[in-house]
């Protein structure tokens, strides 16, 4: 097993609210030093919780964690020396500009004075923030932001790295420029990267292993092949032409493994085993004289996992919690 | 010095700067206080001059005798202004970066309080400036305009400072701004267009004697139409003080459970 003495260890970690509510509902973590650890969930699962705990600004009611070896309760300063984070919102002061946030965040952070403006310098170029580094934040997109948020997360040159949400509302250019950057940090820096997303592809794509939160308990974790081989074989899913043939369609894709969740108007099928393929399922169909609108294959995704796990979608998950919210 | 002072002044230094300029970049900021409190006293002395008329009154140039109030009016101004920084800075989640580093909780208020304390002054000097250009004569002389810094910023910090635990008690701006009529009470119910003496309304005069802001105003008040009236500067700043000092004890507090860190 990979060493974590270094990284992420956490025990049955708890938080519970004014008024009963847990946020966080005994929660393991085993992250190895270097590793992006994914955690994925919807809005309200516990994401930000947990990582308000592991960086010592919220503590737990019960459990124990240590981050890059240090206790959480009882070791906070020593935590916070070995963390960058760069949590939900950017937290800017709208009025400063990046060279003025990167000063006084070198300054708090005790980076030796003579070494100060090069650290900053060195940081915006990295994010290519140094053409608008004397521009009021006021006037940044929410990619360049970002951006910043992640540089002054960076200016002490910490081993572990939170990051909560990072690409919320960016635009896919943005998005795909700051997982460059954050895969960077951990294959060329060695930085323990703990990530929280509601982004299946950012999970998929960044992440070496993804922890699945729901309700503010893991309900899956592992890498993301790993997670999507759990559910097995990809499914086909098929709309007939003449939507009075679905029970025909059915009857013929039920040779070929399970039927389950379809698109709308459409039968689909969970293929069993590897003696079938999309080929199999076309022949059929044809041989059945069925004419088809669309067929498609799918590949099991992490919301597949999701939807595995807790009987519901993420987008699902996320909207039976902003009707908790309403309500 | 010992290297936990030194840091802790840096700290303080760091963010003093980025609270002066945090400060200046604002003209919403700056300019209501300059001009709401010039206006306010400019009316009240074309209404109130035949005052000066009563048995008693200490003076016979309502200008002179009401040019105290802007000062405590500009104060009250950095209760908001010190209250919704810091409110913006919890609602923005800088106040959880700052809990990120390994900043001292005393160096985040004292540091806060410096842009309070620039722009206290600025008030202080424009109004004196406008007080010399209306014709007011400083009975305690040049020596006694500078006394009145002093004594406007201390008590700008003191309101700033009680800004500081309303936002961080509250969390929000809104709150913080809802809070600033009700300050404007006292300065109403306070000696600001009367001496206490002359107050006729048993109330009223009970009230505004009780009422801290009247000893704040009848300090700076002293400096312009008495001279050096010693009870009456001591009152003032032992006022200034006091509303300062409990309202660090209680802003501590308050840091604390807002930056709840382990």
């Amino acid at each position: 097993m990979a060493d974590t003495s270094k990284g992420i260890e956490a025990a049955g970690l708890v938080r519970e609210f004014k008024g009963g509510v847990v946020a966080v509902a005994g929660i393991e973590l085993h992250v190895a030093e270097g590793e992006i650890y994914g955690f994925l969930g919807p809005n309200g699962a516990g994401k930000s919780t947990t990582v308000h705990m592991l960086t010592t600004l919220l503590p737990p009611t019960a459990g124990r964690a240590t981050v890059a070896g240090f206790d959480i309760v009882k070791q906070g300063p020593a935590v916070r020396r070995s963390i960058g984070a760069a949590l939900q919102e950017a937290a800017l002061d709208p009025v400063l500009t990046g060279r003025e946030h990167m000063r006084l965040q070198t300054a708090l952070h005790a980076v030796v004075r003579e070494e100060r403006q090069a650290r900053g310098e060195e940081l915006l170029e990295r994010v290519g923030l140094t053409a608008a580094a004397d521009r009021k934040v006021k006037t940044y997109s929410g990619g360049m932001k970002r951006r910043l948020d992640l540089a002054l997360a960076l200016v002490h040159r910490p081993r572990l790295l939170f990051l909560d949400e990072p690409t919320t509302g960016l635009d896919p250019q943005s998005r795909s420029a700051l997982w460059q950057e954050v895969a960077r940090l951990a294959k060329e820096d060695g930085v323990t990267v703990f990530l929280t997303t509601q982004y299946l592809e950012e999970a998929d794509v960044l992440c070496d292993r993804v922890g699945i939160i729901d309700q503010g308990k893991i309900v899956a974790e592992g890498t993301p092949a790993a997670l999507k081989a759990t559910i097995g074989r990809p499914t086909v899913d098929v709309v007939p032409t003449d939507h009075e043939q679905r029970h025909r369609v059915a009857d013929v894709l039920s040779r070929f493994g399970d039927l389950t969740q379809a698109s709308p108007h459409g039968v689909a099928v969970r293929l069993a085993g590897d003696e079938f393929g999309l080929a199999d399922v076309i022949r059929a169909l044809d041989a059945e004289e069925l004419h088809v609108d669309h067929l498609e294959l799918h590949s099991p995704s992490l919301d597949d996992v999701f939807l595995a796990k807790t009987g519901r979608t993420l987008e699902g998950a996320e909207g039976e919690q902003q009707a908790e919210l309403v309500s | 010095m010992s290297t936990t002072l030194s840091t802790t002044l840096g700290q303080i230094g760091d963010l003093a700067r980025r609270s002066i300029t945090r400060t200046l970049r604002q003209p919403s900021y700056v300019i209501p206080p300059l001009i709401f409190p010039t206006l306010l006293v400019a009316v009240n002395a074309a209404g109130l001059r035949p005052s000066t008329a009563l048995e008693g009154f200490p003076t016979n140039s309502f200008l002179a005798f009401a040019i105290a109030v802007p000062f405590i009016q500009g104060a009250l101004f950095s209760t908001m202004n010190a209250g919704t920084d810091l409110a913006r800075d919890i609602q923005t989640g800088f106040l959880n970066r700052l809990a990120l580093t390994p900043m001292r909780g005393s160096a985040l208020l004292v540091g806060h309080m410096a842009g309070v304390m620039t722009l206290g002054l600025i008030q202080s000097l424009f109004y004196i400036c406008f007080a010399l250009a209306v014709g007011v004569r400083f009975e305690a002389g040049v020596g006694g305009a500078f006394v009145i810094l002093a004594l406007a910023t201390t008590i700008a910090a003191a309101f700033g400072m009680l800004g500081a635990f309303l936002a961080l008690r509250t969390g929000s701006g809104e709150s913080i701004q809802a809070t600033f009529p009700f300050l404007f009470v006292f300065l109403f119910i306070s000696s600001m267009n009367t001496p206490r003496n002359l107050i006729a309304v048993h109330w009223f005069k009970v009230a505004a004697t009780i009422n801290p802001v009247s000893y704040l105003i009848e300090g700076v008040r002293s400096l312009v139409i008495v001279g050096w009236d010693e009870t009456a500067l001591l009152r003032a700043f032992a006022v200034a003080l006091t509303i300062g000092a409990i309202s660090i004890v209680l802003a501590s507090h308050a840091l604390g459970q807002r930056m709840a860190r382990t």
